[in-house]
């Protein structure tokens, strides 16, 4: 029986409502810089940490090198930002800047994923890590890019308005992708990968797909990321800021896009409301994931979603499937 | 030509001290089958015990060497205890993203003590004698001669004593050695506690040779003898001290014959290569998947 899909009223209130918070909260004042500040980054690392949650979390692997396309998206949109795009123009094209880092960073995910066919865990981990060190180091040898010096003088572009739109459109894009017919398949390889390849599931498709989609949206990140700090060097892409958005997953809930979320915004607003501890905070961080690690390693959310994420109807292959299996209750077959 | 056998000397020195730091991630990795990344902070760790025996209590070179190894071997036993023991059951994503985690926290913890880069006096005399055109210092020699004494006392422990025996007959079957009578639990901290010791011996001997130190150091050394791990074959000892030293000889080649800013770009790269085509390394053997 079709259960009829809800078109939620929620969100189409909540996303323009959202959006034009958005404008209003730098024009009229309300909050000071330093919260819009705090904002931004919170935008950035939910676009950060769905787009791990979707390999690590749907996807079932182990990728602990995502500050690796993060980097290579921040270069990227950069470069085209100050080297290539006239001054004047930037502000219209910046949209275009991020999707050309996000296709970088996707393009590198791409070589990513091929590894990813033949190991799986532990393995893979050291792949995506090394990957992550492979990045940082030829970033420091091309001396025309800055190296280690790093790159700056990229306008203050982010904005509260940009970083909603693409928070929202990077939620909708992977939440889209999962509850798919052929997202399917991501959840298959998590599972049982064996089984999933047996029912005729392409694992190797989805599994491209999967680490290009991931790493586009985080070299979009990277990208926002840059154009807010204005000033970008190799250290800052280094295994603290994966370990970072690994704890930003892993404290919200994996295969939870809501986790994902409240992952990031927990870990983001923590960070800075224990900035009274000085480098205390940094031995404080650490220990949150250990203790995570040992009594809640399903995160808040656990494997738990918001309902308004997950679609009120089936998908069509399974709707097929169940006209067929009425079909034949009614006139069965020997 | 001197020039080459003078690098060959280094390789040896490098490669011996990345040899004795991979022997600690193989042997965790051989009995509990998980990758323990706070290795290479354990080793930085040892470096900063030696520098305060050192500097604040005024040893000599050896009860230095034992004062460090004896207290990095028991800093590894309690992280044992309280960070990896209650992970034992849980799917190894868990435990490598403990491990992470807890290698951070001493790396972040050295920073909050006390920041700034150390430098390490000279405990023993160092002579430099020229032999055939190459310099040769009794440091180097030390080093050398240390970690091959010390990988021959690792090698005597697993293969000829009972605890060296259970080692290899926990990471052989993990479950029906417990029903043998096997104190399982104490036989993996005497683990961790050699590994640990080793790599403390190797962070005092790299905090003599290359004499400042800082918080940070055990990240890039840490990851270097990981991949020398790997190269040998991740699990087995003997190919740990094997990948150690081929991953120091292409360390230096790399130094010596070209830019040195590609020697870390060069040692991933062979990681991620020996990942793709051979995982389990050169003395490992290919592991099965029953379905």
């Amino acid at each position: 029986m079709r259960i009829p899909c809800s078109r939620n009223i929620k969100f189409l209130v909540l996303i323009p409502g959202g959006w034009l918070l958005c404008f209003l909260i730098p024009r009229l004042g309300i909050l000071n810089p330093y919260v819009q500040l705090v904002f931004i980054y919170v935008g950035i690392n939910i676009i950060l940490a769905t787009s791990l949650n979707l390999i690590n979390g749907y996807m079932g692997e182990f990728s602990v090198g995502h500050a690796g396309f993060m980097a290579v998206g921040a270069y990227i949109s950069s470069l085209l930002t100050v080297r290539v795009i006239p001054a004047s123009w930037n502000p219209y094209l910046f949209p275009f800047a991020l999707v050309a880092g996000g296709m970088g960073a996707g393009l590198v995910g791409l070589i990513v994923a091929v590894p990813s066919f033949k190991t799986r865990g532990d393995y893979l981990a050291i792949v995506t890590l090394a990957f992550n060190m492979i990045v940082k180091s030829v970033i420091e040898n091309i001396e025309a890019i800055g190296g280690p010096r790093g790159l700056l003088g990229m306008q203050k572009m982010t904005t509260l308005p940009w970083v909603f739109f693409w928070t929202v459109v990077s939620i909708w894009i992977i939440r889209n992708f999962v509850y798919s017919n052929f997202g399917r398949g991501v959840l298959s390889i998590r599972e049982d990968e064996i089984a999933g390849e047996l029912m005729g599931v392409n694992t190797r498709r989805v599994k491209l797909l999967g680490f290009v989609i991931s790493s586009f949206f985080a070299g979009i990140a990277g990208g926002l990321f840059a154009h807010n700090l204005q000033f970008i060097n190799p250290r800052v892409f280094d295994i603290l800021k994966s370990t970072d958005i690994l704890i930003m997953v892993y404290l919200g809930g994996v295969g939870s896009i809501a986790g994902s979320i409240i992952g990031a915004g927990i870990y983001t607003l923590l960070l800075e409301y224990l900035r009274f501890l000085k480098e205390w905070r940094m031995v404080l961080m650490p220990l949150l994931l250990v203790f995570l690690m040992l009594f809640r390693p399903r995160g808040i959310m656990g494997l738990r979603e918001f309902k308004g994420f997950v679609p009120q109807y089936y998908l069509s292959a399974v709707e097929l499937w169940l006209a067929r299996r009425k079909k034949e209750d009614v006139a069965p077959s020997h | 030509m001197s020039y080459f056998f003078q690098q060959s000397l280094n390789a040896l020195q490098l490669g011996s001290i990345y040899a004795l730091i991979a022997l600690g991630y193989t042997m965790v990795y051989g009995i509990l089958r998980m990758i323990n990344f706070a290795h290479g902070d354990l080793f930085m760790v040892g470096a900063f015990f030696c520098f305060l025996a050192a500097t604040v209590l005024h040893f000599p070179f050896l009860p230095t060497l034992l004062v460090s190894m004896a207290g990095v071997a028991f800093l590894g036993v309690i992280i044992e205890r309280l960070a990896y023991k209650p992970l034992r059951q849980a799917p190894r994503v868990s435990a490598v993203i403990t491990a992470l985690g807890v290698g951070i926290f001493l790396e972040n913890l050295i920073l909050a003590i006390d920041p700034y880069p150390k430098h390490v006096p000279l405990l023993i005399g160092n002579t430099t004698w020229d032999l055939l055109g190459v310099s040769v210092s009794s440091l180097q020699v030390l080093i050398i001669a240390l970690s091959l004494g010390l990988m021959l006392m690792l090698d005597f422990i697993v293969r000829r004593t009972m605890v060296g025996i259970a080692m290899r007959a926990i990471s052989w079957d993990k479950t029906i050695v417990p029903l043998m009578g096997v104190p399982v639990n104490l036989v993996i901290s005497i683990t961790f506690a050699l590994g640990a010791g080793l790599g403390a011996a190797a962070g005092t001997m790299y905090g003599l040779a290359y004499p400042v130190i800082d918080p940070y150091m055990g990240i890039m050394v840490g990851w270097k003898a990981f991949i020398s791990a790997v190269v040998g074959g991740i699990g087995n000892i003997r190919g740990a001290m094997i990948g150690g030293f081929i991953l120091g000889t292409v360390e230096i080649l790399v130094v010596a014959y070209f830019p040195s800013t590609y020697k870390d770009f060069v040692s991933f790269a062979l990681l991620l290569v020996l990942l793709i085509y051979r995982p389990y390394g050169i003395l490992g053997k290919p592991q099965t998947q029953k379905i």
